[in-house]
């Protein structure tokens, strides 16, 4: 059974319209369940005792006045927590030479970064808990602190784990053509350094975990703020020494994600393990200074970076060495050696080129760990590369849309094999590109920005190409062996009043994954989508799943979610068939009813069908099956990754005086495939977008040299708000992957994949004719003052 | 915590319309009384600084931080919560058009965003994209972009300013 997606006169064509979200309505009522939301009988709250130093052996740790404040249950070191819970070590065997030490949930002996959780103490209330642990006494002795990454391998820096060797975490070279030939013989060369801050997620809503634990049933329950309850299903049980199907983990509302709420987390693994020791449930929440100090970083790279072209602006080679510091451990069980790994496999990403290499060299210091978060190392290699392409224009005297014009893939040079050896199924640069320059009137801008300079106004216009990785097959985590879902499931159901219920192994963070199910479900079973009711975020209810993660939900869990609900329609229509002694392929499901296909003339209402089978068995024939219930499990085998493509373009004026940047537009075009909800992908496109912005323009997590953090707050670290925001516009391409009956890719992260690298070409395209330039995010407005050399202390 | 702060006061409010009296903490925020006391959990606690706006509530008409006020304080006041100005019906025209436009993502921010939202439309008038995104900048949103909210803003309000004149 095929859906006829060229025709949008088909009968319930739900994919492909804006249709509302049915989780929306709760959430602007005041009725969300966010786990601070959930009380439970006996409930205790755990605050954890943090590190205040970046290196130190932890000595004793004296418990006495904070044990006799009121309310306080109990007070754990690392020990008695490492007495019931297995430390972890976060390498993957196919990133070769990944190397981390054992990582326990409260640190044992030693801890390595500020914000490490030291210590927990469980009291009946949160703000006994938080009074108990400002008194418990830890004998700390500090021990040197490694910060500076670009340092990290020299001789003299202490190592920080011995046992490793070295600081070196990973280090991978890739290698294609003759890279020194190519720069040899190149018209002209270009160079820069580029830097990319350190960021965090800033979701509104602070990881937050509730374990209980009853052993009466010997059975765990988490409420989770997760993004994967599957695979935090695994962890409990393996490093609380339970059996997997006794850990349920239940996922209900989460307030942002973005890859923070991802990964394995220390406090909350700890927190799992007190409720096990106290068999009563344990809740612990973030405060927003455990936010900063503890959810993952991301980026932090420094990446030396130089292209070479041809007279005609072809380029010859890319030849890039990215270096990042991930802090004291790689995260537990993705690993911290992916942001690089991606710099690798992606610079260069949208041109046809042959001769590349590049090199990341990934380091361990005494700072927050980092890991994946939304559009991992895209937002560097876009930046890199499209800095480079831009430079290189330049430097020929070439119009930026020309040079890459003469270097993206053609459209119809598909599939092919990148020098990263990154395979892509089917792209649309140059129509992405087209579609953009029309939507943002390109000539008419330009000369807008020349006749604006006349006056002293500095306007810059930059543009930035880029693929997505989206759809991740086995190959990224998997094959590492780590025990992390790469396929996802759908039960569809049809219950006896007609309505269908689907359980999906994709979870919702507000990106709309449950419409995008609904209406799927809705179409494939043939109802209306407002009868399908999606239930995700349950390890103990839906199909084994990897949640979301690398903008898989749409193209797994929706390829999943079509052919078991294109499943269900067949298994109904066979009823059918045998109760109006039709032939079953002479039946279609519109609307709720079953129709004649020929004529769509109704023939049965579903509900009477339901009311038969649940009821009125006994007058259907027997041995008729009468399943109305089908479970269909996809997974991506054709291609590692679904490669998507797109292209941003800023507008933005430059104050000269003050440094200050302001954006007056934003465009993207991408090309993410089949579109489900239009609606819900622009808004995606658009929250990426301005996450962005945010690593362009405003957020740096800032370290001194000793490794304390020193804006851990939401007044200190900035974030993007809705007075400098620009409009944006939105606009797509579908090029459909057929690995799939459904045709979609990701689109979840493009948005943040593209928009620092456009917003610096645009920044560098305004500060250009006064020879200035900048390459270190944030743009801040002293960086842009220096660049113009209006700052020189 | 000091000793003043264990100290407990009697309180009388109205909250979302009904009459509340609780003997509360001194230190209590307001915030934390009407999710851990009232259970109210519209409102959300975001940053406990002031700062992300995830908190707001309306107090006396006023779009107010619920961690930056302590409940003691409210002795006397009218508090209207999410929870309460949904039963009144009140910004079911914001609501709805939060809902058709995806003015909201994962939630976290929404309840917030409203109350402020309509402190700024009980102004009256039909503020323009500026003065919206201007009046929303206490308000963090790490989902949306902010552009369909301001969407949806401008959507009631001239809605509203139309029906206001016919």
């Amino acid at each position: 059974m095929t859906i006829s997606f060229g025709n949008p006169d088909r009968p319930n064509s739900y994919i492909g319209k804006t249709v509302p979200r049915p989780n929306a309505p709760r959430l602007v009522q005041g009725r969300g369940k966010y786990v601070d939301d959930i009380v439970l009988p006996r409930m205790a709250h755990v605050v954890f005792v943090r590190s205040p130093h970046a290196h130190a052996q932890i000595g004793a740790i004296d418990t006495a006045e904070a044990s006799g404040v009121k309310g306080v249950l109990r007070i754990f070191t690392g020990a008695e927590i490492a007495a019931v819970c297995t430390p972890w070590v976060a390498v993957l065997a196919h990133l070769k030479g990944l190397k981390s030490p054992p990582q326990h949930a409260v640190a044992v002996d030693r801890t390595c970064w500020v914000g490490e959780p030291v210590a927990a103490v469980v009291a009946t209330s949160r703000a006994a808990a938080e009074e108990a642990a400002a008194l418990v006494e830890v004998d700390y002795t500090p021990l040197p602190a490694v910060t500076d990454m670009m340092t990290a391998l020299d001789a003299d820096t202490p190592v920080l784990h011995p046992e490793m060797g070295d600081n070196l975490a990973f280090r991978r070279l890739h290698e294609e053509g003759d890279v020194e030939a190519a720069f040899a013989r190149a018209h002209k060369v270009v160079e820069a350094h580029f830097k990319t801050a350190r960021h965090t997620g800033v979701t509104l809503e602070p990881r937050s975990i509730l374990v209980d634990w009853n052993p009466a049933e010997g059975q765990m329950t988490a409420w989770h703020a997760t993004q994967a309850p599957h695979m935090m299903q695994t962890v409990f049980a393996k490093h609380l020494d339970l059996p997997e199907g006794r850990v349920r983990v239940i996922c209900d509302d989460v307030g942002g994600s973005y890859g923070i709420k991802v990964h394995v987390y220390p406090d909350e693994v700890a927190t799992a393990a007190i409720a096990k020791i106290m068999a009563r449930p344990v809740k612990f929440v973030a405060d927003r200074l455990e936010s900063f100090t503890t959810d993952i970083h991301a980026r932090d790279h420094e990446i030396g970076a130089r292209l070479a072209v041809d007279a005609d602006g072809k380029i010859l080679a890319f030849d890039i060495d990215d270096w990042t510091a991930i802090g004291a451990y790689s995260v537990y069980p993705r690993t911290s050696a992916i942001e690089g790994n991606q710099v690798v496999n992606l610079c260069g990403g949208p041109y046809d080129f042959a001769n590349y290499r590049a090199q990341t060299s990934v380091v361990f210091q005494n700072k927050t760990p980092t890991c994946q978060y939304r559009a991992v190392g895209h937002p560097i290699a876009v930046a890199v590369t499209e800095g480079l392409v831009d430079m290189a224009a330049a430097a020929i005297g070439m119009d930026p849309v020309e040079i890459r014009r003469r270097n993206l893939y053609a459209d119809d040079a598909y599939p092919v094999t990148s020098p990263a050896k990154m395979r892509f199924e089917g792209l649309s640069h140059h129509a992405s590109l087209n579609k953009l320059l029309e939507l943002m009137n390109y000539d008419a801008l330009r000369a807008e920005q020349a006749a604006l300079r006349e006056k002293g106004i500095h306007r810059g216009i930059g543009i930035a190409s880029f693929i997505e990785l989206t759809n991740p097959s086995p190959f990224m985590y998997g094959i590492g062996g780590a025990r992390i879902s790469a396929q996802d499931g759908c039960t569809v159901r049809m219950d006896p009043d007609g309505s269908i219920v689907a359980l999906s192994g994709v979870t919702e963070q507000g990106q709309g994954t449950e419409a995008m199910l609904a209406q799927i479900v809705a179409e494939g079973v043939g109802v209306p989508p407002a009868r399908v009711r999606v239930i995700t975020g349950d390890t103990q209810v839906t199909p084994y799943g990897g949640g979301t993660w690398a903008s898989r939900g749409a193209g797994i869990g929706g390829e999943a979610a079509l052919q078991s609900a294109l499943a269900l329609k067949a298994s109904i229509l066979e009823v059918a068939g045998a109760m109006l002694q039709s032939p079953a392929d002479a039946l279609d499901i519109r609307d709720g009813q079953v129709v004649d296909s020929a004529t769509g003339e109704a023939r049965m209402p579903l509900e009477e069908l339901g009311r038969i089978v649940y009821f009125r068995g006994d007058t259907l024939p027997k041995g008729l099956p009468r399943e109305l219930v089908q479970t269909r499990h996809f997974i991506t085998s054709d291609y590692p990754f679904a490669f998507t493509n797109g292209v941003q373009a800023s507008y933005l004026e430059v104050d000269t005086g003050t440094g200050e940047v302001k954006l007056l537009k934003h465009w993207c075009v991408e090309d993410c495939g089949r579109i489900i909800n239009p609606q819900l992908v622009d808004e995606q496109i658009r929250g990426g977008i301005v996450q962005g912005l945010g690593g362009a323009l405003y957020e740096e997590i800032h370290y001194d040299a000793d490794g304390q953090l020193l804006n851990g707050s939401m007044a200190d670290y900035l974030v993007p708000m809705a007075a400098e925001m620009p409009d944006m516009i939105v606009g797509h391409v579908e090029t459909p992957t057929m690995e799939s009956a459904l045709g979609a890719k990701g689109a979840g992260e493009a948005g943040t994949a593209g928009a620092p690298a456009a917003v610096m070409n645009a920044i560098n395209d305004a500060l250009r004719p006064m020879g200035a330039q900048v390459t270190a995010m944030p743009f801040t407005p002293e960086r842009i003052l220096r660049a113009m050399g209006q700052i020189e202390d | 915590m000091t000793e003043a702060f264990r100290d407990r006061i009697d309180i009388a409010l109205t909250v979302n319309g009904e009459q509340v009296e609780a003997r509360v903490p001194a230190g209590r925020h307001l915030v934390d009384f009407l999710r851990l006391d009232l259970g109210l959990t519209g409102a959300h606690a975001g940053c406990e600084h002031g700062v992300c706006g995830a908190c707001t509530i309306q107090v006396d008409g006023q779009a107010v931080r619920g961690c930056l006020m302590l409940a003691a304080q409210a002795d006397g006041a009218e508090v209207w919560t999410l929870e309460g100005l949904t039963e009144q019906g009140v910004i079911r025209d914001l609501q709805d058009a939060f809902v058709a436009r995806n003015a909201l993502q994962c939630g976290y921010c929404t309840p917030g965003m409203l109350a402020s939202i309509k402190e700024l439309l009980d102004m009256g008038g039909v503020p323009d994209r500026a003065t919206i995104r201007e009046h929303l900048s206490g308000n963090y949103c790490r989902c949306t972009g902010y552009e369909a909210i301001i969407d949806a803003v401008e959507t009631v309000a001239q809605a509203r300013a139309g029906k206001g004149a016919a």
